[in-house]
């Protein structure tokens, strides 16, 4: 008896195999980053779990963490922690709570080189006891990269790593690259590399944080001087 | 064999002189340790443990299985081991001692194996041994088939009695092994180390041997001690401490070696005990009864204590808020998951700098890498005058030139000037 033939599609319908024309419908699970313009150019429709995903921002302060926001909130309801290694500087309390973070879920480690950091975050991936990890590494190299993403895979955590955007030019293991920039206000958002046909135009984001973006349509974007005459709009806090 | 003519045949011998007190401890340690495979454990002095195991071949897998873990733990700590088994303990040790490694079910099958065993199992003195050798009586076998009213009117009823017991005809009843409350084991360096990391061996048998007392205990431990003998200074005492109770031997001998590598030795190191004094029940688990995806979730307390171990105990915390309106004090570092109340404030930045850092002015302008541009602001905020830390600024979310958007503000008093507090990312 003849076998029956394989259809060449059915060949090709697995997860780990993607068209170069299409977007890869990765059978691995995702986490929506809760902005669907760029949900929708991400494999799986979000951020992916259990894989290494590089944020490099043109230089801080862009909105690199307003990015994660919605993400970050969701797992942190959902009672998963949140390990933040080897941050630039102390995350604010109160910034977080008002981005709907459980705060409580949050956990800062601290390390004294960069070594250690990368240490922590391999430690952190591979005990799979995290709901996100996120990493300030400095100036890892691809063979260290290589290990944090044997550690997250088959994990249930998305894995953060910011870095310089210098980074850029570098060949990285990680499955999804992010540059962002700012454009009008607005965030920029380049997807350098993914599971998929590349994407060549950027995806804008509303401009952040939203109250920012209300004002700036009254202030008009005036100059200091003006703004400390203007003290009949002072917010008077007294305790 | 004499010292002299033994180094005569191996000159490369060395020579230990025999501790009782020290073997007594050792027995002891292995009985707390095989605890963990059946209530029945009894002790035969000077090297035997005795376990009744036939209520545990269930629970642990039948004889094969359970014959290999034991072997691989006494390994792990370090000893070389006979097992044997049979019906009657006595059996069992007399195969044991003399090194045959076999397994009788059957009591049927107990007595030819035993025929075979030399007359020194009854470990009676060398005169009664000398003249059983005189009769030509070397085996059981041969001294069984004496008649028996002869053989007690010449030897006493000793030698018949213990063959009796080992063929369960006599009652053979055993104390069993009381676990104690508190568990203490230390080792002997072979040689004085000097190097920490050389020490994780050594420490490796220790915690296999806490572990099997743990289990048969069914408890954890959230703190133990490790205790490294010098010659001349006192102990260097490692306490480690856990976040939440375990007996798992891999999650110790990592938190050991990360409290190794970073060990600088005072002195060589000649003993290394081991101590934990609380132990807490500790909940087994149930199994899920579907079958789990993926990699199992690990235990988050597991890798705080990895973490703390090699980074430091405030390396890992988390972060409150509190009510203030002053910044610096509304975030502050706390114990990981504490959750204060807080305030409704205006816009926040996700990064708060430790130390305010003074901005250039230029044309009445705050500067930072150029001209910043306030986007919204003032927001004043003065307050703390009771406690002589008060604060009186105007705060402003500014624009920088490459579009970052920072936190300023304005000192009111004193020089004024203009400062970075926060970064929006």
């Amino acid at each position: 008896m003849a076998s029956m033939p394989i259809p060449f599609a059915a060949l090709l319908d697995r997860p780990d195999i993607w068209r170069g024309d299409s977007l890869s419908q990765a059978g691995a699970p995702t986490l929506p980053c809760g902005f669907p313009g760029l949900d929708a150019e991400l494999p799986g429709g979000g951020w992916p779990v259990g894989a290494l995903t590089e944020i490099l921002p043109a230089h801080e302060g862009i909105g690199e963490l307003r990015l994660l926001g919605p993400a970050l909130a969701g797992l942190s309801k959902r009672g998963l922690r949140l390990v933040w290694i080897a941050p630039p500087h102390l995350p604010y309390a109160p910034a977080l709570a008002a981005a709907e973070i459980d705060i409580a879920k949050l956990v800062v480690v601290r390390a004294a080189s960069p070594k250690e950091t990368l240490w922590a975050t391999e430690q952190a991936l591979a005990s799979n006891a995290c709901g996100a990890v996120l990493a300030w590494p400095q100036g890892a190299k691809y063979a260290e990269l290589r290990r944090l993403q044997i550690a997250a895979e088959g994990g249930r955590a998305p894995a953060f790593l910011f870095r310089v955007q210098e980074a850029a030019s570098e060949s990285s293991p990680a499955p999804l690259r992010i540059a962002l920039g700012t454009s009008d206000g607005g965030l920029a958002v380049r997807v350098l590399k993914r599971r998929g046909a590349p994407l060549t135009r950027s995806i804008l984001l509303p401009p952040m944080p939203p109250a920012v973006r209300s004002k700036t349509l009254h202030v008009d974007r005036h100059p200091a001087a003006s703004a400390t005459a203007r003290d009949f709009s002072t917010r008077l806090v007294h305790a | 064999m004499a010292v002299a003519a033994a180094l005569a045949l191996a000159p490369r011998l060395r020579i230990a002189p025999r501790d009782p007190a020290t073997e007594t401890e050792a027995l002891l340690g292995v009985a707390g340790w095989a605890a963990q495979f059946t209530p029945g454990v009894a002790l035969e002095f000077p090297d035997g443990v005795l376990l009744e195991v036939s209520g545990s071949l269930k629970l642990f897998g039948g004889l094969e299985s359970l014959l290999e873990r034991l072997r691989q733990g006494l390994a792990e700590m370090g000893w070389s081991s006979v097992l044997a088994g049979a019906p009657t303990p006595r059996a069992a040790f007399w195969l044991a001692w003399v090194g045959k490694q076999e397994f009788i079910g059957e009591s049927a099958e107990l007595e030819p194996v035993l025929a075979a065993l030399p007359l020194e199992v009854l470990r009676c003195n060398d005169e009664t041994l000398a003249a059983f050798a005189a009769i030509g009586v070397r085996t059981l076998g041969e001294l069984r088939a004496l008649p028996r009213e002869g053989l007690a009117r010449r030897f006493g009823q000793g030698p018949l009695a213990e063959l009796d017991r080992a063929l369960g005809r006599l009652p053979d009843p055993r104390n069993f092994f009381v676990l104690p409350t508190r568990f203490r084991a230390a080792i002997e360096l072979p040689a004085e180390v000097t190097q920490a990391e050389a020490l994780l061996f050594a420490a490796k048998r220790l915690i296999v041997q806490l572990a099997g007392f743990l289990a048969a205990r069914s408890g954890g431990v959230q703190r133990f001690v490790l205790s490294l003998g010098h010659r001349d200074k006192a102990a260097t005492e490692i306490a480690i401490g856990l976040v939440a109770p375990s007996r798992d031997t891999e999650h110790f001998t990592l938190l050991v070696r990360e409290r190794f590598a970073s060990l600088e030795l005072a002195e060589p190191v000649r003993e290394l005990a081991l101590k934990a004094d609380d132990v807490v029940p500790l909940p087994g688990r149930n199994l899920g009864l579907a079958l789990e995806q993926g990699k199992p979730p690990g235990q988050w307390e597991h890798l705080v204590e990895r973490l703390r171990a090699r980074l430091g105990t405030e390396a890992v915390c988390g972060i409150a808020s509190r009510a203030e309106h002053r910044p610096e004090r509304a975030g502050v570092i706390a114990d990981a998951g504490q959750k204060r109340l807080q305030l409704d404030f205006g816009e926040r930045p996700f990064w708060l700098l430790e130390f305010p850092r003074p901005l250039a002015e230029i044309g009445a302008v705050p500067s930072l890498e150029g001209p910043l541009e306030l986007l919204v602001g003032p927001e004043r905020i003065e307050s703390g005058w009771w406690d002589g830390d008060d604060v009186a600024r105007d705060y402003f979310v500014a624009r920088m030139q490459n579009e970052a958007l920072v936190w300023i503000y304005r000192e009111r008093r004193g020089e004024g000037g203009w400062y970075l507090h926060g970064v929006f990312a």
